[in-house]
């Protein structure tokens, strides 16, 4: 097993959607959304919906994966900056490792996270991709 | 078939994965000269209905700009679910916002089930009994290796998005047509990983039959005639059936040339001639009028006459253009599409 099936389920709005938290004291943005902000130790954080556009601020490439991210690899993780300025950790899709690249426009899309064998649940969440032109 | 109101579609979006692989490339394996189509669309690693299908929908939201906890019923046609059992339906409305006071249901019926659902969603909101209406057609076609739908099979989304006709919506349907006969020109039993079908019985007595009587029904149920139209747009399993329905049809090349796009992508199934419409709504002029047909093994078609309006100017522009889609191209060998397509056992 790879994760909880409750636990997946109770986390579908974030993984699913890009949602966040803002904490209301100090006005940081959290993703994943956090209870207590770990800056202003405040617990006033509200839900919120994370721009879906952003920079690539910098990545590593995983080439030894966890569990159930095996048929992935090689494949870069990044740190992404996103229009409001909330910084993402997540996978890069839709592209060659070669391309990967510090500064680069990347979109949200959503997408297989993993799968529990054959038999179990497939995990589904947000990665990132080079951004499409023309929109 | 005629709506006691006028349905209008609000938002359309489409999506394509990235990969394509070269039909000459699947040639190559198998030793064969002749090739129905250039290339086809292949999902990537980590795609499926289910992550196609909520693109083309979100394109569609981006399109139709309304909140989506008004939308009162998801359609999901595919015959490529990537469970079993478990709607994929409730997955997309559940990503999309929609959820969950709503209806949400994954319809079936080969190629056809697309269209299938934008027939039932033109009557929920024709009845009133929702504001807005998603039907989408996704699919990620597998054809058995050597077969000759591995050159073909391919992989898309198209999502549309309908609600009472207004200066809101973007075009409207003027009036449709279904045509089902039991036909066993294509079937996957349960539990069987690759489709069959008959050869050469899927051309006069399935596809042609279908797409035929549903075009005419609908064309004489309107009084309208080909030149009465500025496009055309069919179900295309290769690049030779549509072109003959239209010619058949009375409708030239200028007409169904900007709704076929299976050259490039392949056969995309519960998606193809939706994704050929989407194309053709990302240029068409308001007050231009569109013919679009689907067609569905088993067999069936649905045949819609759909009237472009002003408001499609100023909001096709908010989502990427399949012309985005089909401009962003990576290419596949032979070994690497096998593992695209699963058909390599890693554990
Ligand atoms: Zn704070």
């Amino acid at each position: 097993m790879c994760m909880s099936v409750p636990r997946y389920w109770r986390e579908r709005a974030y993984r699913y959607r890009l949602v966040g938290t803002e904490c209301l004291s100090c006005g940081r943005r959290y993703y994943p959304p956090r209870r207590v902000c770990p800056v202003c130790h405040s617990r006033n954080l509200v839900e919120v919906k994370l721009p879906e556009r952003g920079v690539v601020v910098t990545y590593t490439i995983i080439r030894s994966p966890p569990r159930g991210y095996e048929k992935y690899a090689p494949y870069a993780i990044a740190v992404v900056e996103l229009l409001d300025g909330t910084k993402v950790l997540a996978q890069l899709t839709d592209i060659d490792l070669s391309e990967v690249e510090i500064g680069m426009e990347v979109e949200a899309v959503f997408r297989k996270i993993r799968e529990d064998g054959e038999e179990g649940i497939i995990e589904y969440g947000v990665k990132f991709r080079p951004r499409l032109t023309g929109h | 078939m005629r709506t006691a109101s006028d349905v209008g579609i609000v938002g359309y979006g489409a999506y394509i994965p990235m990969y394509r692989i070269k039909a000459k490339e699947i040639a190559r394996i198998w030793n064969v000269v002749q090739v129905p189509i250039e290339e086809k669309s292949v999902v990537g690693l980590d795609e499926d209905s289910i992550t196609m299908a909520v693109e083309a929908a979100k394109n569609a939201l981006k399109r139709a700009n309304i909140d989506p906890r008004d939308i009162g019923s998801v359609r999901l046609g595919t015959e490529s679910k990537p469970y079993a059992v478990k709607p994929s339906a409730t997955i997309v409305a559940e990503v999309l916002g929609i959820t969950p006071n709503t209806l949400a249901a994954d319809l079936e019926f080969a190629c056809k089930a697309g269209t299938e659902g934008l027939q039932s969603s033109i009557a929920l909101v024709a009845s009133g009994m929702v504001r807005y209406a998603l039907a989408i057609g996704v699919d990620t076609a597998q054809g058995r290796p050597k077969d000759a739908l591995e050159y073909t099979a391919g992989c898309g989304a198209a999502a549309y998005i309908l609600s009472t006709k207004s200066h809101e919506t973007l075009a409207y349907i003027e009036g449709s047509h279904s045509y089902v006969t039991d036909t066993p020109d294509f079937w996957r039993r349960e539990g069987r990983f690759y489709p069959m079908h008959t050869g050469r019985f899927t051309g006069e007595p399935a596809y042609f039959k279908h797409i035929i009587n549903a075009a005419k029904g609908l064309m004489e149920e309107l009084g309208l005639k080909a030149t009465d139209f500025n496009y055309a747009v069919f179900h295309q399993p290769n690049v030779k059936f549509p072109l003959t329905a239209a010619r058949r049809l009375g409708f030239n090349m200028d007409q169904v040339k900007p709704g076929l796009l299976c050259d490039r992508i392949g056969n995309t199934y519960a998606a193809a001639m939706l994704i050929g419409l989407a194309n053709i709504l990302d240029m068409a002029k308001p007050g231009e009028r569109i013919l679009a047909v689907s067609f569905g093994s088993g067999a069936g078609s649905d045949a819609f006459s759909i009237v472009v309006q002003d408001a499609i100017e100023a909001r096709r522009d908010l989502a990427p253009k399949v012309a985005d889609y089909l401009g962003r191209r990576k290419y596949l060998d032979y070994a690497k599409y096998l593992i695209h397509r699963g058909k390599i056992r890693m554990r």
